[in-house]
């Protein structure tokens, strides 16, 4: 699936993100080191990896919201950091953070970004959403008033507001009961039952295998393991962090 | 281009010595001379002014001083600029260290100010147009440092420092042609310490030579506040190194 | 994509909507300008030949720390709810951000401003509300907000956030702040429109200047 575009970039590419020796340091620590990564279009990747690895710094540089220190990235055949405005609009976010305010109503919160992302008829969008991720009641309750997980589902709602062939997920379980953690993987095809190109961050590695096409463990800001989630499991990944001790 | 990413044997031929080059002796050495020429400038060679007497001789360095504190926040603007658009350490540097003179040279204003104003007008402070605008001024550059102290990290105190370096400069004319006319329109009934513009040629020498020392002085301090900020730079990249090899 | 003013709209109408549910900022800054009214009439016993004088700097006085207040409360609260990456990763102008913000911040003190001037005039029994005496305020106002909003985005993301905006604002206004007193004194003790033409030019070229560097360099304060 291609990315629809407006800018100058080439309509179709085989991969939609390619990270080429990506750094990025927080002070003294470096969360990112030299992480190359190509996920070609309609991948599913789960990235797991201990606290620390850099999961959640890689995607923030996806999202384009850090600038990483030094490295390649591309998305959809647009380069960062020189078209990270016409990259937003390909992008659905879900975070640690909500983005959500407490003061409007779900309702509410899905017309402003609606509108933010060039949504036409954002109130319509928000009212086939919100029963899409089972808020139907709640539409017009504000937001302070939703437990932990409601707001997730929200959340969910919002990174598809605008229907974007890619989505990255930093630990979208959070807070999720079941029904919700459900709710996940009809998110990740589009309007048009394409699937969706998906990067997400989890602990979990059932759900990872569940969701995922591929696993990808991060250690210490590098890929230290890159294979099918079928294949993945504890033994695969124990033996990745015991060798976080070897040089590369 | 880090130090750190060259190999070992080559390291050594790019850290900045930890003994200065010969010009930084040379600049040493004129800076320390010309400044007791200065002082025999300002107070032998000079003549006493007729209304004012010897407290004039301030002048002579409140003066100099002034000009140096105007270059310094304007080497802060350029640098600022030149770190928002090509984001070097170098120039955050560069911008850091020429506030923090800045600020030191701006009090010495304001003190040399006041030591003038109390034998001749009796009182400690007034707010003629040329000290009200240096306090200003005083204040927006050590909110600069206060900024850059309370900022997280040291990308974004850089950023913030450099966005409030650009902006506060630009309102340094601004300020000064607010703070003048006000004082024009509720004049005050007292001499300001800038005196008459055309001054005999014994005093304006006695000025220049004040304020080549000052010059000297600030590039000196500059030249090894950069070195040090630059080796304090190299030490950071090397823990760091050692950090993550670990 | 959204405009340009479509993208400020909507910021701006999540901002209002926000304000109007919670009625957090405007009601504490009437509030404190009303205080500030009152407590200067105290502090300068003042009888009827000192007021023209002193009345419009203390008018100032409880429009720029009211405003204080206002810009202060304009980013903590996306700080705090991690929405500004929200907005940040949305396919907007950064521009947009602070555009949006300021008119949310000129809005809001140009509503204290209509309730405290009457107020002010009233208490001081000295004035009357002209279209010059409003053109000033405005303009004062636009200038004062204008580097408030940008400050506000910085001050949010530094400790001691309280303390690091109004020391940023004060010495940045000072221009400002003359030249609005000035202007205002002349205007309310009834004096013709040019004598005071040329500190409304002041305040102009501020607004002008200051307008067009803020708008550039926020994109700066926001980037990570």
């Amino acid at each position: 699936m291609a990315v629809a575009t407006q800018s100058a970039a080439p309509a179709t590419t085989r991969w939609a993100i390619q990270v080429e020796g990506l750094t990025h340091r927080y002070g003294a620590s470096r969360a990112l080191d030299g992480l190359d990564l190509a996920v070609p279009w309609d991948e599913r990747v789960a990235i797991l990896g201990p606290n620390g690895a850099g999961k959640t710094t890689l995607l923030r540089v996806l999202a384009t919201l850090v600038r990483p220190v030094a490295g390649r990235v591309i998305l959809g055949g647009l380069a960062l950091p020189g078209q990270a405005a016409a990259v937003r609009r390909h992008i659905g976010l879900v975070a640690h953070q909500t983005f959500l305010y407490d003061e409007l109503t779900a309702r509410e919160n899905l017309i402003f970004y609606g509108r933010l992302y060039g949504v036409e008829d954002p109130g319509r969008r928000a009212d086939r959403l919100l029963p899409r991720v089972g808020l139907a009641e709640r539409a017009n309750d504000r937001v302070r008033t939703f437990s932990r997980g409601l707001q997730q589902r929200l959340a969910l709602a919002r990174a598809i507001v605008h229907d974007p062939p890619i989505l990255l997920l930093d630990e979208p379980e959070t807070g999720l009961d079941v029904a919700g953690a459900d709710l996940l993987d009809g998110l990740m095809t589009d309007d048009q039952g394409q699937r969706r190109t998906v990067l997400l961050t989890t602990h979990r590695l059932d759900r990872a295998v569940e969701l995922a096409d591929r696993a990808v463990v991060l250690l210490r800001g590098r890929v230290a393991l890159d294979l099918p989630a079928a294949d993945t499991n504890a033994v695969a990944l124990a033996a990745a962090i015991r060798d976080e001790r070897r040089p590369w | 281009m880090s130090v750190t990413s060259l190999p070992l044997a080559d390291r050594q031929k790019e850290t900045p010595s930890r003994t200065m080059a010969w010009y930084d002796w040379a600049l040493a050495v004129a800076t320390f001379v010309s400044f007791p020429a200065a002082l025999y400038g300002a107070f032998v060679y000079a003549p006493t002014e007729a209304v004012q007497g010897d407290v004039q001789r301030i002048f002579y360095f409140h003066v100099p001083i002034a000009w140096l504190m105007y270059l310094s926040f304007f080497v802060v603007f350029v640098a600022s600029i030149l770190y928002l658009w090509k984001r070097g350490d170098q120039w955050d540097r560069l911008a850091r260290c020429s506030a923090e003179i800045g600020v030191v040279f701006t009090t010495l204003v304001l003190i040399t100010g006041m030591l003038w104003g109390r034998p001749i007008w009796g009182i400690w402070w007034t707010w003629d147009a040329r000290l009200t605008s240096t306090l200003i001024l005083w204040a927006i550059y050590v909110v600069y440092l206060m900024l850059r102290a309370y900022s997280d990290d040291r990308a974004r105190g850089a950023r913030y420092g450099a966005v409030l370096g650009i902006i506060g400069f630009a309102d340094v004319p601004i300020v000064q042609m607010s703070v003048t006319w006000w004082r024009t329109i509720h004049p005050q009934p007292v001499i300001s310490l800038e005196g008459n513009e055309n001054l005999p040629p014994q005093m304006l020498f006695a000025m220049l030579v004040s304020l080549v020392a000052f010059t000297l002085f600030y590039v000196f301090v500059m030249r090894q506040r950069l070195r040090i900020e630059s080796l304090k730079g190299e030490i950071e990249e090397i823990e760091q190194l050692q950090e993550s090899e670990r | 994509m959204t405009t340009f003013p479509g993208q400020v709209g909507a910021l701006l109408w999540k901002d209002l909507l926000v304000e109007l549910r919670t009625r957090e900022i405007l009601g504490g800054m009437v509030v404190f300008a009303l205080l500030v009214l009152v407590i200067f009439n105290f502090a300068f016993d003042l009888r009827v030949d000192n007021v023209g004088g002193v009345a419009p700097g203390v008018l100032w006085v409880a429009f720029t720390f009211a405003g204080i207040l206002g810009l202060g409360r304009s980013f903590i609260q996306e700080k705090d709810g991690g929405a500004l990456d929200g907005l940040l990763a949305a396919p907007i102008d950064r521009g947009a951000i602070y555009l949006a913000k300021l008119l949310g911040n000129l809005l809001f003190m140009t509503v204290v401003e209509a309730i405290a001037l009457p107020v002010f005039i009233s208490f001081f029994n000295f004035g009357r509300i002209t279209l010059e005496l409003a053109l000033i305020v405005f303009l004062g106002t636009v200038g004062f907000a204008a580097v408030g909003t940008l400050f506000s985005a910085m001050a949010a993301n530094t400790r001691a956030r309280e303390v690091m905006l109004p020391i940023m604002i004060f010495p940045i206004s000072v221009p400002v702040v003359i030249a609005s007193v000035e202007a205002t004194a002349l205007a309310l003790g009834g004096s013709p429109f040019a004598q005071s033409l040329g500190w409304i030019e002041l305040l102009v070229a501020f607004d002008l200047i200051f307008g067009i560097l803020c708008f550039v360099v926020f994109d700066f304060v926001v980037e990570e």
